[in-house]
């Protein structure tokens, strides 16, 4: 049969899912930071744990566990790849755009597996922090509300954007935003530009 | 050396069958449009008419009550259309009877139509299914009311295989003068059908389920039982389908049922002792596993397996590295956010569903198949599993 010419994802994507790197086997892995992000009821989790040198705030390994789909496993060993060796501060903004690039590009709607991997990395980042009592350090994700009709948030605009939603009407269906009074369509109309901007570039 | 290929996923479709093939290849030529009176319309038209007779005969059906469609979604289509209609005074008004009964494991073509009706004011109602994908007999039998037009549900599951008790079930339609329809696009060719026996009023089959080509499909609608097309503006198929003939497509379809009755019987007993040796074959080899569906009155080639810590797209890619096609009830591989709704109907865990895969056998699988994949599949599940979150090597 000549239909295994061309593989469902990208030759990268096989790369990683059939040999994933830095994949966390040790029972005794003693790691500076943790994150556990995700759940299995919605298809996908990860677990990123991270070592890193206290002189110079930078990763020295990282190893995670990932339960999901191809594009998921691919996605975490290509972000571990990225991260060995990077200071906490750039990799903290690592994000989707970096690793699909690693992965020469997700189909639109695997873009959402791609999310996991640095939430959960900036999940171990901050968790590095407050081991090491620096609160300072710690950035969380704070919510800002948009659509006070039917509370939703920047972070859930974001969360659409990544989950493939394209346009206002797209937007609308997938979080039911300014189906209300409609005073927030001009700022989720920006928003939705900012965030096809950052991720998608 | 090539790599061995087997594919396990003829619930999806099936390869054509030689003889088909065969049939196909000698056909091109035959352009004719059967509506034409001429020499060319008249040779097309005996052909189309004489697979119009092997089908009605392999079910037990009358020639005139066999409809040829574009799909088996087009037939489930147009079954419902006519239920939900609104309009009075036409062939098929049945006044208030407009109500649906349907369960939750069907086809989306047959649960987005009703979706699709419901929103447009036809009463739907959707009955419920135990954990064996078995439809609640009784539950189903209060739904029915006068106003119920059609209770539809299918034959065979296209996920879990279960087959309900239809017989029984379009007796409880005629009691209160409803009709009743069965996609029976997964049954058809698998196990013995008869519509008389059956007492059904519609009944969907499509050909590339059994070997046949794909784009083409036929509903049998029982003589007498008031029809109104989904597809309108021609007299072909007496009225009941426009659009001219797709004479490759019934041709094929025609052989493939001739087919189907030389070679269901002796098959059926083949994949029974290959779904055995399957089961068994799973559940020594990998820990932690769940089947799903009926363990007996289900079809014989279609088994349903869950892998507690292992998602089923990376399971479904796995296994096509190795050569080996399955399909999986996972969100990820539909792109969806959900997993399999006929599995969540049957009480299947959220985190067991996205873990499923689905084999489904044809006839040209062979023991030596069930053996390849029995050989490949531990060593897939251990690795998932090896760098999954939720699932520890004990």
């Amino acid at each position: 049969m000549s239909a295994h010419q061309s593989w469902a994802y990208t030759e990268q994507v096989k790369d990683h899912f059939v040999n994933p790197r830095n994949v966390l086997r040790e029972e005794n892995y003693e790691e500076d930071g943790k994150g556990l992000v995700g759940n299995i009821q919605c298809g996908d989790e990860m677990l990123v744990l991270i070592k890193v040198d206290r002189n110079t705030d930078t990763i020295t390994d990282c190893k995670w566990r990932t339960y999901g789909c191809a594009s998921a496993i691919a996605s975490t060993s290509a972000m571990s790849e990225i991260v060995i060796g990077m200071p906490l501060d750039e990799a903290f903004k690592v994000g989707p755009k970096q690793i699909t690039a690693a992965l020469g590009q997700l189909p639109n709607n695997k873009i959402h597996c791609s999310v996991l991997g640095d939430k959960a990395l900036r999940a171990a980042i901050n968790d590095y922090y407050e081991r090491n009592g620096r609160h300072d350090k710690v950035v969380r994700e704070q919510a800002r509300v948009v659509c006070t009709c039917m509370n939703v948030t920047d972070l859930e605009i974001e969360e659409a954007v990544l989950e493939g939603a394209r346009t206002f009407l797209e937007l609308q269906e997938q979080t039911k935003m300014s189906t209300v009074c409609g005073k927030c369509r001009d700022e989720a109309e920006t928003l939705l530009k900012v965030y096809m901007q950052k991720h998608f570039g | 050396m090539t790599q061995r290929q087997v594919y396990l996923d003829n619930n999806a479709t099936t390869p054509l069958h030689p003889e088909v093939q065969k049939a196909l290849i000698d056909a091109l030529p035959l352009f004719g449009n059967p509506s034409s009176m001429h020499g060319y319309g008249r040779e097309a038209r005996s052909k189309t008419e004489e697979a119009r007779e092997k089908i009605a005969a392999f079910i037990g059906a009358l020639p005139e009550e066999i409809i040829f469609t574009g799909s088996g979604s087009e037939a489930n289509n147009t079954v419902l259309s006519i239920t939900g209609c609104p309009a009075t005074e036409c062939s098929c008004d049945r006044g208030q009877r407009t109500h649906i009964v349907t369960t939750t494991i069907e086809h989306p073509c047959v649960l987005e139509t009703s979706g699709c009706l419901s929103g447009r004011g036809t009463p739907v109602t959707y009955i419920p299914v135990d954990q064996y994908g078995i439809v609640d007999m009784d539950a189903l039998r209060a739904s029915i009311t006068d106003h119920t037009g059609v209770v539809s549900v299918m034959m065979a599951n296209n996920e879990i295989g279960t087959i309900q008790n239809i017989k029984e079930l379009a007796k409880f339609a005629h009691e209160k003068g409803a009709w009743f329809h069965t996609d029976a696009v997964q049954a058809v060719g698998k196990v013995p059908i008869n519509v008389r026996d059956l007492d059904v009023d519609f009944l969907t089959l499509s050909a590339h389920k059994i070997y046949g080509p794909k784009g083409i499909g036929a509903l049998y609608v029982k003589r007498g039982v008031p029809f109104c097309p989904l597809i309108r503006g021609g007299h072909q198929e007496r009225g009941r389908r426009a659009g001219t003939e797709n004479t490759l497509g019934v041709i094929g379809l025609g052989k493939a049922v001739e087919m189907r009755s030389l070679e269901m019987a002796e098959e059926s007993l083949r994949f029974h002792a290959m779904k055995e040796a399957l089961r068994k074959g799973i559940e020594d080899l990998i820990p932690d596993v769940r089947f799903n569906g009926h363990p007996d009155q289900s079809l014989a080639s279609t088994l349903n397996v869950s892998f507690a810590g292992a998602e089923g797209e990376s399971i479904l890619l796995y296994l096509d590295l190795e050569g080996i096609a399955v399909s999986t009830g996972s969100a990820c591989a539909s792109g969806s956010l959900d997993p399999s709704h006929v599995l969540l109907a049957t009480g299947v865990p959220v985190e067991q569903a996205h873990g499923s895969i689905r084999i489904s056998m044809g006839r040209e699988n062979t023991m030596t198949d069930v053996d390849y994949l029995l050989d490949k599949l531990p060593g897939i599940i251990a690795r998932i599993r090896d760098m999954s979150t939720v699932y520890r090597r004990k």
